[in-house]
Parts: structure tokens; sequence; C-alpha cells
């Protein structure tokens, strides 16, 4: 319901507190900065350097209040709020190229980081030596691990990857925590056990188109964990049920790929990506079918003139047509590529505000409500 | 029609023989180019979206080696499988490892 433009560099990455009044993200430098609500307006409180490279990843975890950042550095700071000043403790990931995703568990007792070296770091705390401590997961991973996202019991972690894949391990650490129940996604889960990998951008018994595939940019558990979605280069969006194998229903959009996805109730998925505004997509449970569900993303109407005969001339030299119905600009409230989704409110299973940011600045949206209110507040930093 | 449902039926996309991928271009070509103007957009109708998405690989196969007449008709047939399939068919073209 109102965009915020931070500033005029892409975001990398954000992550907001319990209560979201503060969001942290990265401005496409080694920083991350940390803003708070005031009122209407956004002021910067914190910044917190210590990345060597690009900040890729950042999730600031609700109940305990620790926020964990990854860069290209192929370093991982886990930062801690004492008193009025973040202080951060190196992780060695133990990894040759850089961190490109990063992501608390639901329990918060481990984090999970993929990076370009092909493998996914789960690192927990150790009580006695006081240290982070990193276990891979590195078979059958062929190539960067592009996204993370946790399932709720805290021990299967879904990873998209850039081999075309996405996969659902078991990051059980007997360290820290006893062992699961069992899930529809299966009821043995060593560390490093793949128990879901989906074929490539599965068109089931399709006239053999299916056997694409695209980069895996976003991964999504819905709230329960019984269903997955991702998201791949090949503008797809597929949905797999746990329990039943190779139950995949993937939907062609008529869009340009889609990077982020997010479930916002049990069979309602909002996704963004290059084409700029978030769309929603609904799972048909019984029919395993995805179906598309409308652009989020209600432009202004601009005026209507009429053009001059001159400029239809220009037109058709130009565009080959002569029609008024080019886009100059994009209409949408984004200006360039949607690179990330957070839910606000609600949760994964009834969520009624969620966050897009991208390429040119921030924005907050309201699920369900029609009309959006186009509020524009530069922030110069 | 029908010619334009068999071409469609059995792509050569597994295949690593070049003999058979050229032979099979060659035909769909002959098909795309027999079609009227007019009823391009009825033929685009009848295809599923697997369909539109192969149709568009053709196209584009279509495109790499020009003969004399062969571009206009491949791109009247790029704009009605544009409106069909969109944006979407185009980038499964590009992030196709198979190619037809």
């Amino acid at each position: 319901m109102a965009y915020h433009s931070f500033l005029l560099e892409p975001i990398s990455c954000h992550s907001w507190n319990k209560d979201r009044t503060q969001i942290a993200l990265c401005p496409n430098n080694h920083d991350v900065h940390i803003y708070k609500k005031d009122g209407t307006k956004w002021i910067k409180i914190h910044e917190l350097k210590e990345h060597n490279g690009q900040v890729t990843g950042i999730d600031w975890a609700p109940e305990s209040n620790r926020i964990v950042t990854c860069g290209t550095d192929r370093n991982a700071y886990v930062w801690s709020l004492k008193g009025e000043v973040w202080k951060p403790t190196l992780v060695i990931l133990r990894i040759n190229r850089a961190a490109r995703c990063v992501s608390w568990s639901p329990k918060e007792n481990k984090f999970a980081v993929g990076s370009g070296s092909r493998l996914i770091s789960i690192c927990y705390f150790e009580q006695e030596n006081d240290w982070w401590v990193c276990k891979h997961i590195k078979k059958p991973i062929r190539s960067t691990v592009l996204s993370l996202d946790w399932h709720p019991n805290n021990v299967l972690l879904a990873a998209g990857s850039c081999d075309f894949k996405c996969r659902v391990f078991s990051a059980y650490i007997k360290e820290v925590e006893e062992k699961p129940g069992p899930t529809v996604w299966g009821s043995k889960m060593p560390f490093g056990e793949v128990l879901f990998e989906s074929g490539p951008s599965g068109v089931s018994g399709g006239a053999g188109d299916g056997a694409g595939g695209g980069w895996v940019h976003g991964v999504c558990f819905s709230h329960s964990g019984n269903r997955l979605a991702w998201t791949s280069h090949d503008s797809t969006v597929a949905i797999a049920e746990g329990g039943k194998t190779s139950t995949i229903s993937s939907l062609s959009s008529e869009t340009l790929p889609l990077l982020c996805v997010s479930f916002i109730t049990e069979n309602s998925l909002v996704a963004a990506g290059h084409d700029c505004y978030p769309v929603l997509f609904v799972y048909d449970g019984t029919k395993g079918s995805v179906t598309f569900g409308g652009k989020l993303d209600v432009p202004k109407q601009t005026s209507q003139r009429g053009i001059s005969a001159r400029e239809r001339f220009q037109n058709l030299d130009r565009r080959a047509t002569s029609s008024e119905t080019t886009e100059q600009g994009l209409e949408s409230l984004h200006k360039n590529s949607i690179s990330q989704i957070s839910v606000l409110e609600g949760g994964k299973s009834k969520c009624s505000t969620f966050c897009t940011t991208g390429m040119d600045g921030g924005m907050e949206w309201s699920h369900g409500t029609s009309r959006y209110t186009h509020t524009h507040t530069t922030h110069t930093v | 029609m029908e010619a334009l449902q068999a071409v469609l039926k059995n792509p050569p996309i597994n295949t690593k023989n070049q003999n058979v991928k050229d032979r099979a271009e060659a035909l769909m070509l002959k098909v795309l180019s027999a079609f009227k103007s007019s009823d391009i957009e009825k033929a685009v109708q009848s295809l599923d979206k697997n369909g539109v998405d192969l149709l568009m690989k053709y196209i584009y196969k279509g495109f790499e080696k020009p003969s004399e007449n062969s571009s206009a008709t491949l791109l009247q047939w790029h704009e009605k499988a544009l409106s069909a399939g969109g944006v979407g068919s185009i980038v499964r073209v590009l992030t196709a490892r198979k190619t037809v």
C-alpha cells in the first residue's frame, strides 16, 4: 500500500525484525543498514560494517533478535544487539566461493547458508567452545545454491539450485536437537539425506518439452510444511506435495521468470520477478493444478489522451504499430526486477501483508484489498 | 491443420543426430509456409500450452537460417504464437537445454 524508495541502488536483500518496526537491508555494498520506522518516514539507525564483499543474504531471527548476514567474501556474521550496538561474531563457513543466501531455522538454533561452492553450510552454536560450527551438505548438489527455506519442523531444508533442481534435505544436527518425527517427506532423516528431488521443471506428460528446466530461483515451504513451491528461470512455478512422489504440478507462466515466491495461505502463493509486479497463484490440491490468480499491482490509470497524426506516423516508423498502447515506462510500482518477497503479517498461513524489494527500492503490499495508495518518499543516504 | 499437429507430435528433442533435426526443421518450415495468413491464428489457438512452446522453438530455429521468404511467414507465426504463449514461451525457448 505504500512505496518507499530507499535509495537509487538495488537492494540486495532485506529482513524485518519481529514487530516489523525495523528493516535491515543491504544497499548493494558491503554494509547492512538498519532503518527504523518513524511515522511514515524511515530513519537509518545502524550501519553494520564488517563484510569485505557484497552482502547477499540477511535474516533476522524474530525471537532471539539476532541477525545473520552472509556475503561474497565467503563469510557469515551473526550479529547480536548489545545495548545500542550490534556486535558481530564471525562464522567460518569453509567455503571457497561466495555465499548466496542465508536463513535461520524456525527454532533459531541453527542457520543454513547456500553458496556458489555447490554446498549448503548448516551452522550451529557449540556451547563448550563458544563458537559457531558448520557442517556441509555436498551431494548431490552440482551447482550454486540460490535459495533456501526451512520446514517448520526445524530439520528439513529445501534448496533451489542452478543445476535446475529443487531438493529437500535433512539438516538434522544431533548436537542441538532430538530426532524429529516422520513427516510426509520421509521418516528416516540422517544429516544430508535427500528426501525429495524435483525433475527438471516437471511438466508431466508434455510433448517432450518438460525436459528443459531452468535455475531454481526461489523455494518456499507452505505453513504446514506439506507443500513445497519453487520458481524456475524457464518461467514456471511448480508445487510438489510431500508424500506422493512425482505429484509435481507446474504452470508455465506467460511472464518473465519469477525470482521469489512465498506461500500466503496453504493454497495460494505470491511470486514476483523480472516482470516487476507480484502475481498470485492458486493451487488446487484435489486436481493438482496451479492456476494464475492475477496480478497484484494495480497501477494508476494514466489519462488517455488522443494521439496526433504526427505521433501515429512516428509510432509506425519506430515500432511498426500505430496504436497508442505502448508502454513507454513500466506501469507497475516497482521500476525494476523484484528480487525478494517477505511476509510481514499473518505468517505463511494467512498472510495479510507482504513486502517486496528489488533493484530499485522497497515496497509494501496488502493482500486482499484491491486499492493501493501510492506515496513516494525518497530518502537520500 | 492436421499436418501441423502431426509435425509437432514427435519432435526430435532427445536425438543427437543432427540430420534428423535438420529434416524435421525443414519439414516444419514447409508446413508453416503452406498456411494462409488468415489461418495462422486459428492454428495457434488449436495448440495446447506445450504445443505453443514447441512451435516457438521451431520458429526460432527457423530464424537461424533465413531463406528468401521464410522470415516473413515466421514473423507472422511468431506474432500469433507470442499472443498465445506470452513472453514466458520465449524464455522457455532460451532456457531449454534440449533443442528441437
